[in-house]
């Protein structure tokens, strides 16, 4: 058999024709990547009302005759599930990862177009699943996002009911979306990048997405077994997880089931659900970056390696979010090590982005701002880490503000940084357009101070012992000024809720009346950026694949005239310093002064 | 440029809010000071990482902010920098791991005299066990649990006879001697949690989880459950006060063994007769309480709920306050009971048939019926009253008491004093009807309930 | 060229002009199926595997009542179990002739092989279901123990699996019947016959899981540490 580029290969559903298969029941990768991109800002915005409302209790408890504690454990539930599994994984990897996959490797689709579109029809059947749980009898599950049996599907919790059984049955439904996606994008990754195109000249946003894949493939199973084990529990009373009880006075059948278990498996999958949203942040981050600071981003290699081994360790230290969780404590020493020696690799990172910074030309553009304040943010909750992964400072702080601290600003407020750098790094390819510059400042400050003002309080209060998921403070240990900081701390979060619709506004402004920004406004060397048209047509390339000749990191090579070269400009055409030939040929048209929007 | 600046400030504004901060760890109350000490390490060394990396990068984002005849250099890598880094941050890592496995170590090894006590929870209380003389408590099992074994002691296990039983969400302990709390869970996960003593640990239905410590300071501490137990958990708060030990001696001498708690008598229904007749005159004679005495009805309530609740009077735990006119009645009353009266006159007004109630099932409303949601997890969905969760009877009680003790437990007339084992969780539950028409939908709607 | 050597690459150097290692890299035996079906059989084998831990540790509580061991219990003498592992096989063979004869472009070999091996499916379906049937009617229902939890779930998640093959197979099938390309046929069914004969193994291990008497999980916990 002859072979064809995989991409490349002609299949009937290559050139839809009609809106319906153009739009809707579309096969093509950017336009899946809207799609998911939409549906998960869509319910991220759910989730953030939902976390308003939570505050509003917090801040001012006795005010809201419309919040009691069924409504506001519910609302964490619901809140945490969304923002970790149904926004960050999947506007990461559905969106971001569809998008970028093929545009940057090269290609001109995913492997299995089919099944891509399938992935989303089905996450979004996943979604309506979930949010259907707001209607039924008892109302959404409201065990907290661990789902920890056995309380979960038990009297006395909300949602214990057709809650709970919803939400297991939306999460076993998002698996399978996931695995049919990530099965692409692995797939993708491996087989179907251009010429030239070897491992190691990937961008590192590619980087961070194939592995994060892999953690998802690996790591889902866990919750999809846990989720099974535990519908059973819950629909024809096996004991999994539920040992012989007494629940609100009345003796259950259930016998000799083990909850801690539960623990285990969910972990298994929640910890390295940690680093399938941080590890395409980190790549994303570090392509704005070097792009930004016209400098190849420091320390190429190690990065990949950090990623691999952050990807292969994050599936060993699991047990640490269950140190006080009454299981062996001998475990405690294995896995406070393995979790402190993944700061290493981690921290290295963190090096490497400030070192790019270093000696670099750093125009300062919306996404890097947000890129700066990823920095920030993102060591501030590294280091918090650090409290909480060893495993005696855990035992005062765990299930304190200090967990919810900690966790809101590693992967909370980080990745989010990393995504809204994103959004307004790759809008103008997307959309073929500038986000507003001012609206974005403004959008940008709000969010980052608002944020910090947010979440830093919260470490003190966990250091001074309040409880996380208490609807109300109660009057005996915890002290009146404890009150006064959750007030601010409310008024910090309404404030930054409420700046996420100048960002909305300024998404849909920009759609149509943005400043127009050019093939390459940011005169970047990766692939999705020398496309013949933008927003990219269908099937991304020309009649040619690109090649590619060099990695993603050219910026400002020495003796060479323009301060990057494009990762499919060969060697001949570039021009030297030296050289007199006409600046065209550096990179046909593309070689133009970096185009930044006006303000 | 501007972000350089902001930067520096944030640096500049964690540090002051750190130091400045009037939200820190409580003072120790515990051994446990080496744990303090690795935060103290772990703040150090992780605050240095803050301070410097942030620091470099404003720095570096000032200095090589965008200039035209400017360009950036060309360093694909620095194996030697990179080495010294990973090198450098092995250290640090190290540093702050080090003394922390050495103090867990000494967490796990409970030391060999460490006193022992059992930690029960359940939705939304806690209970307390100690192993009497013998030193080691009886076995239990889920399935013996029932109301005159709440703790579910296995009866033929001699170990547990001698076992005293704390049925309260107040324990003591004596100071400046370790113990150790052995935890365990009748329904779902719960955790032990102090933050005077530093340490934490879950309960878990079917395993027995531990914990130990050594209390250095006599005071009363909150124990709050900080695992998440359902919709009350916040509500899940108990007390561990730490006594000299004369005051413990005197505090233990007062406490039940298992055994005495199975041979408890049941109350005498002539002698309790001939007791409430002095009660009936407010309450009525067949307990069915007086609107215009402002007394509430009896019949139908629970026995136990009744006996705790004339010693309260009696200790003037509850109608202590000009702010409860009528409960210092009450208190007036009880005071003239000896035990003996309180056990029969319950055991006597629990006897009694409820009367049908005067409100019909018609007046039930859609919003009491809604807002008595959360109240029907302890106190039933009929209003019938659990023993499992110490809740009373309440329905087709009289909507003026109802009411009188909805806010006399939100404004904490009733329910603060310390003795009051399970009024501080309606001190906080009460809350939750937030205005005067909601108090009364509740009321009217528990009014209308057929009494049990 | 192997992984560590790729992976240690120095992207920034640069390669002799026209001689890219990167360039000449061989892309006609690029096939993403049997990638993508390769990441699948790991996801799956996670699952299992999980699966597979949970019941040895389930195992050492109390209340646990293996399905073998003593002679009254069900799965001591397993017979329709081993004929069904029998019709797997059966299954997984005949697959297995079909892609040959696929590659030799003998269509009624082809057709009557794969026939065969959907018939021996189907079978391995149905018999496993009349497992159910026997245990639940000796009184050893989902929720009585859960080595019988165990036993429901870990079939009834196999046999899902298999259906799903079966419904791969089936669209193979359509396509084929709408456009006959043999080449192409013979590709997709080697990934068929992979599939079954990875399900074939993966049902061997819960055979051998399932009817194990309690002593052995004992041991096998603890040579585990669990």
């Amino acid at each position: 058999m002859n072979y064809t580029a995989i991409a490349d290969r002609p299949d009937e559903s290559h050139h839809p024709t009609t809106f319906v298969t153009k739009y809707i029941w579309s096969q093509d990768h950017k336009v899946i990547a809207i799609q998911y991109a939409g549906t998960a800002i869509f319910v991220g915005l759910i989730a953030l009302v939902l976390s308003g409302m939570m505050r509003l209790q917090l801040g001012f408890p006795d005010s809201f005759s419309f919040i009691n504690p069924s409504d506001y454990l519910q609302f964490v539930t619901m809140h945490g599930m969304i923002m970790v599994i149904y926004l960050l994984t999947a506007l990461l990897l559905g969106g971001f990862g569809n998008y970028l996959i093929p545009l940057m490797l090269g290609a001109r689709d995913m492997v299995f177009p089919y099944l891509n579109m399938l992935s989303y029809w089905t996450y979004l059947l996943s979604v309506i699943v979930l949010l259907a749980s707001f209607f039924v009898p008892g109302g959404p599950a409201g065990a907290g996002w661990t789902l920890y049996p056995p309380q979960s599907i038990l009297q006395g919790t909300p949602g214990n009911d057709m809650g709970i059984i919803m939400m297991l049955a939306s999460l076993g439904i998002f698996i399978v979306a996931f695995t049919m996606g990530g099965l692409n994008y692995v797939t993708t990754v491996l087989q179907a990048r251009a010429k030239g195109m070897t491992l190691m000249r990937m961008p590192l946003t590619i980087w961070g997405i194939f592995v994060a894949t892999i953690l998802g493939l690996l790591a889902f199973p866990a919750l999809l077994v846990s989720a099974i084990m535990m519908l059973l529990d819950k629909l024809v009373g096996t004991s999994f997880f539920m040992p012989a009880l007494v629940s609100l006075g009345e003796p259950l059948s259930y016998q000799g089931g083990s909850p801690i278990l539960f623990q285990h498996l969910f972990w298994f999958f929640g910890h390295p659900e940690v680093y399938i949203v941080a590890l395409p942040a980190f790549g994303m981050v570090s392509d704005v970056i070097a792009t930004h600071a016209r400098k190849n981003i420091f320390g190429y290699r190690m990065m990949v390696w950090a990623i691999v081994a952050i990807g292969g360790l994050s599936f060993l230290v699991w047990a640490h979010h269950m140190y006080v969780s009454g299981m062996n404590p001998y475990f405690g020493f294995f896995f406070a090590t393995t979790t402190l020696i993944i700061a290493v690799p981690t921290a290295l990172k963190v090096y490497n982005w400030v070192l790019t910074l270093w000696r670099g030309n750093i125009h300062m553009t919306l996404p890097m701002m947000f890129a700066i304040g990823f920095i920030f943010t993102f060591t501030h909750g590294g280091l918090t880490g650090l409290f909480l992964g060893n495993v005696v400072v855990d035992l005062p702080l765990s299930d304190t503000y200090f967990v919810v601290g900690h966790f809101h600003m590693v992967m909370g407020v980080s990745p989010i940084m990393v995504l809204f750098a994103a959004i307004y790094h790759w809008f103008p390819k997307i959309t073929g357009r500038f986000l507003n510059t001012s609206l974005g400042k403004l959008h940008f400050w709000i969010t980052f101070l608002g944020t910090y003002a947010i979440y830093l309080p919260m470490h003190y209060l966990g250091f001074l012992g309040v409880p996380r998921r208490y609807f109300a403070m109660g009057a005996d240990y915890i002290p009146e000024s404890a009150q006064t900081l959750n007030a601010s701390i409310t008024v910090s979060a309404l404030i930054v809720g409420l700046a996420q619709l100048v960002f909305i506004a300024n998404l849909l402004w920009s759609i149509f009346r943005g400043q127009p920004a050019g093939d390459n406004p940011w005169n970047a060397t990766t692939l999705e950026w020398q496309t013949a048209t933008t927003p990219p047509g269908h099937g991304n390339w020309g009649a040619e694949l690109p090649v590619v000749y060099r990695w993603a990191y050219d910026y400002s090579v020495p003796g060479v005239k323009a301060d990057f070269i494009p990762q499919n400009c060969p060697q001949s055409a570039v021009e030297l310093v030296a050289d007199e030939r006409a600046a065209a040929d550096v990179s046909g048209e593309r070689g133009g002064p970096y185009n930044e929007p006006t303000a | 440029m501007a972000i350089a600046i902001v930067i520096l400030l944030l640096v500049a504004g964690s540090l002051i809010f750190h130091f400045a901060s009037p939200w820190w760890f409580t003072p120790l109350a515990s051994n446990w000071g080496t744990i303090d000490d690795t935060i103290e390490i772990t703040f150090w060394v992780t605050g240095i990482v803050f301070v410097a990396v942030n620091v470099f990068l404003a720095y570096a984002v000032y200095r090589y902010r965008f200039h035209k005849d400017q360009r950036a250099d060309y360093e694909p890598e620095n194996k030697r920098l990179e080495g010294w880094l990973v090198l450098g941050t092995t250290l640090g890592v190290a540093a702050m791991l080090a003394p922390g496995l050495f103090v867990w170590a000494k967490f796990v090894t409970v030391p060999e005299d460490a006193r022992l006590f059992e930690a029960v929870g359940q939705q939304w209380f806690w209970s307390f066990r100690l192993p009497g003389k013998d030193g080691v408590l009886g076995q239990t099992s889920t399935e013996l649990i029932d109301e005159k074994n709440p703790f579910g002691i296995n009866p033929k296990d001699s170990a547990g006879m001698d076992d005293i039983l704390i049925s309260s969400n107040e324990m003591h302990i004596p100071a400046y001697h370790p113990v150790k709390v052995v935890l365990r869970s009748k329904d779902v996960l719960h955790d032990f949690s102090v933050p005077q003593f530093r340490v934490k640990m879950d309960l878990v239905p079917g395993i027995v989880s531990y914990l130990w410590f050594t209390p250095t300071r006599i005071g009363r501490f909150e124990l709050m459950c900080q695992e998440l137990c359902g919709m009350a958990h916040y509500t899940m708060r108990g007390h561990i006060v730490v006594d000299s030990q004369e005051d413990y001696q005197a505090w233990l001498a007062q406490q039940v063994t298992f055994a005495q708690s199975m041979q408890a008598p049941a109350g005498d229904l002539a002698l309790g007769k001939q007791v409430y007749k002095v009660c009936g005159a407010c309450h009525g004679s067949e307990g069915e309480g007086n609107d215009n005495l402002s007394a509430p009805k009896l019949a139908g309530q629970h026995a136990w709920y009744l006996k705790r609740q004339l010693g309260y009077f009696r200790n003037k735990v509850r109608g202590a306050t000009e702010k409860d006119p009528y409960g210092q009645q009450m208190a007036a009353m009880a005071a003239t009971l000896t035990d003996a009266n309180i056990q029969d006159v319950s055991a006597y007004i629990a006897s009694l048939p409820a009367p049908a109630n005067g409100a019909s099932p018609s007046m039930a409303n859609d919003r009491g019926q809604q807002l008595y949601h959360n109240c029907a997890y302890c106190h039933g969905d009929q209003g019938e009253g659990k023993f499992a969760l110490n809740a009373p009877a309440l329905s087709g009680q009289q909507p003026a008491y109802l009411k009188r003790q909805l806010k006399h437990f939100q404004q904490q007339i009733r329910g603060a004093h310390q003795q009051d084992t399970y009024g501080n969780q309606m001190v906080l539950m009460s809350r939750l009807l937030q205005d005067e028409q909601a108090v009364e939908a509740v009321a009217a709607y528990l009014n209308s309930l057929p009494a049990p | 060229m192997n992984l560590l050597h790729k992976l240690t690459e120095k992207p920034w150097l640069a390669q002799p002009e026209g001689a890219e290692l990167a360039l000449a890299e061989d892309t006609s035996l690029r096939f993403p199926a049997r990638t993508a079906l390769k990441f699948f059989i790991a996801i799956v084998s996670v699952l299992f595997f999980l699966f597979s831990i949970t019941f040895l540790s389930r195992s050492q509580f109390p209340n646990f009542q293996a399905l073998a061991g003593e002679p009254w219990l069900p799965l001591s003498h397993p017979s329709q179990l081993w004929f069904n592992s029998g019709l797997l096989l059966l299954a997984s063979v005949g697959l297995e002739l079909a892609k040959r004869q696929a590659a030799r472009q003998r269509v009624n070999g082809l057709v009557l092989a794969l026939g065969f091996a959907v018939i021996c499916s189907i079978g391995f379906v149905i018999g496993q279901y009349l497992v159910w049937l026997q245990l639940s009617g000796m009184g050893f229902t989902i929720s009585a123990n859960p080595a019988n939890s165990y036993f429901y779930l870990l079939t009834a998640v196999h046999a899902l699996h298999l259906l799903g093959g079966l419904l791969a197979l089936a669209r193979l099938i359509y396509l084929f019947g709408e456009r006959p390309n043999l080449a192409s046929l013979q590709q997709n069914l080697s990934l068929c016959a992979l599939y079954w004969h990875y399900l074939l193994l993966l049902w061997l291990f819960l055979f051998t899981l399932l009817a194990a008497p309690a002593d052995a999980y004992r041991a096998i916990a603890a040579f585990c540490g669990l």
